[in-house]
């Protein structure tokens, strides 16, 4: 039976660890690399880094932190954070990256997604999107992007299924209204997201309690729950989520 | 200064210098690899060969058919479509050095496409393939629209008989898993793992030297490593 996973976020910046608060005030919190290596050995199920450097002129610590990684974490890794072509998408893969996650070129530039599907493979391609509830748009969601400070008059519902279309191979739904409050996921968005598409749907934004991950996995229909400040400020290790997620009744990978 | 001194003193030195410039050359030339990675245009191999670096693998990604016939091991990987797998390797003629290696007793470890590839038929762009074992390989069609396809995420791994690169692999330890289609083997002792996903298909299978699995062992953590240690030592006997 296929297990529902559980996945770390480590934003990074300027090759640090980062957490962000609804996207503002983000402060350095660690080491990524030492942090990436200890929830691998902890039984994380896939690693998801965001690289969240303002200036391009570091951007390469970001590859250097990838390879380094990549060397002594042997599970799903993927990579985003100004992703804007082909190109940068070879080079996070060639350092170490499994897969690649688009969001905000991708919302503005479509055709990204069509473009690194051809060349890395549509299972490589996680499309990423940041969601902020507006009553107006038809599913009472919208795309945001620049981390969320930037409303974009899309529809969310319609964007998920135009990426899955394009040929993204998974999504990351991560609700901007939840981020960072520890109040729990968003499980009316995530459900109607996981229902509409054919793909794997990770659940983002939100987490707090194990028990938030216990619902977004069973009433939200999400295959993974994305977690960060629950398990980056040592309140959670990954290892008793999973212990709960398991006693909770949801199948997860238990032996590593 | 000391060195002149010792040049001058022992021409035997020269002597050994030249013959350690010819072996330089003798081994650029021959290129004998203890482990290849085949190299097909399959998809990003590092990963592959960062697990077997983990274990004390020292494994040389190439596209080279000569140096894929002297290797003592192979591993044959491969993230993709069977189409053009297949094109590629029918190109280059890594397609015939793999069947030949295989007959000679190499070692030889398939993974997730190199599984697939390794059957008579694949039902993706409807492909003959190597026929290296019996059987086809199938899309996954579920009408239950909670079922995703690609089949992706961890699932339990339960071996049904023993081989030696199942060693230490407890029934329902779980590996990584990301494909659409699935391998149906006509010959069941062929089968050496399963795994269910809407029903039970073969996810380890071998013949002799010949091992593949449908998982990613190098996406597995520890229990994907620890067949890598397997293959190490392993003499291609089952």
């Amino acid at each position: 039976m296929l297990s529902k996973r559980v996945i770390a976020c480590l934003d990074v910046r300027d090759g640090k660890l980062a957490k962000s608060v609804k996207f503002v005030d983000t402060k350095d919190i660690g080491d990524p690399i030492e942090k990436a290596e200890a929830y691998y050995l902890d039984g994380l199920d896939e690693l998801v880094f965001y690289d969240i450097t303002a200036s391009s002129d570091k951007r390469n610590i970001m590859l250097d932190v990838v390879e380094t990684v990549a060397a002594q974490v042997f599970i799903p890794f993927s990579v985003g954070g100004g992703v804007r072509s082909v190109s940068d998408a070879t080079d996070l893969r060639l350092a170490g990256a499994d897969k690649i996650n688009v969001n905000s070129a991708a919302v503005q530039r479509p055709d990204l997604i069509d473009e690194c599907a051809a060349s890395i493979g549509n299972q490589n391609v996680v499309l990423s999107m940041d969601v902020l509830r507006n009553a107006s748009q038809p599913s009472g969601f919208e795309i945001v992007i620049n981390g969320g400070r930037k409303a974009m008059g899309i529809d969310a519902l319609a964007w998920a299924l135009e990426g899955e279309s394009r040929g993204a191979g998974e999504l990351v739904v991560n609700s901007i209204d939840a981020d960072g409050t520890r109040d729990g996921y968003d499980i009316e968005l995530t459900r109607m997201i996981s229902e509409a598409v054919r793909i794997p749907v990770i659940a983002s934004g939100g987490a707090g309690v194990p028990e938030h991950l216990v619902d977004v996995l069973t009433k939200g229909k999400a295959d993974a729950a994305l977690v960060a400040s629950m398990v980056h400020y040592g309140d959670y290790t990954v290892s008793g989520l999973k212990q709960s997620l398991h006693d909770a009744g949801v199948h997860v990978r238990m032996h590593w | 200064m000391l060195a002149t001194r010792a040049l001058a003193s022992c021409p035997g030195f020269l002597i050994s210098l030249v013959s350690a410039l010819f072996r330089g050359r003798h081994t650029i030339a021959v290129s004998e690899f203890e482990t290849v990675i085949i190299d097909y245009d399959a998809g990003n191999l590092r990963s592959v060969q960062r697990a077997c670096h983990q274990v004390g693998i020292d494994a040389h990604i190439t596209g080279d058919p000569q140096e894929v016939a002297r290797a003592r091991r192979v591993i044959f990987p491969g993230v993709g479509a069977a189409p053009s797998a297949m094109a590629s390797l029918k190109a280059n003629g890594l397609g015939e050095t793999l069947r030949e290696v295989i007959a000679a007793g190499t070692p030889t470890l398939g993974i997730c496409l190199g599984l697939q590839i390794s059957f008579r038929h694949s039902e993706e762009g409807d492909t003959p393939t190597l026929g290296l074992l019996d059987g086809e390989v199938r899309r996954f069609r579920f009408d239950n629209p909670d079922l995703k396809v690609p089949h992706m995420g961890w699932n339990d791994v339960v071996p049904n008989q023993a081989h030696p690169l199942l060693a230490g692999i407890e029934p329902g330890d779980a590996f990584y898993f990301v494909h659409s289609y699935y391998p149906a083997p006509s010959r069941a002792e062929n089968v050496y793992a399963r795994a269910d996903y809407d029903g039970e298909f073969a996810c380890a299978v071998g013949a002799g030297n010949y091992f593949a699995t449908q998982f990613h062992p190098e996406k597995s953590g520890r229990v994907g490593l620890r067949l890598f240690e397997n293959f190490k030592t392993w003499d291609g006997s089952c």
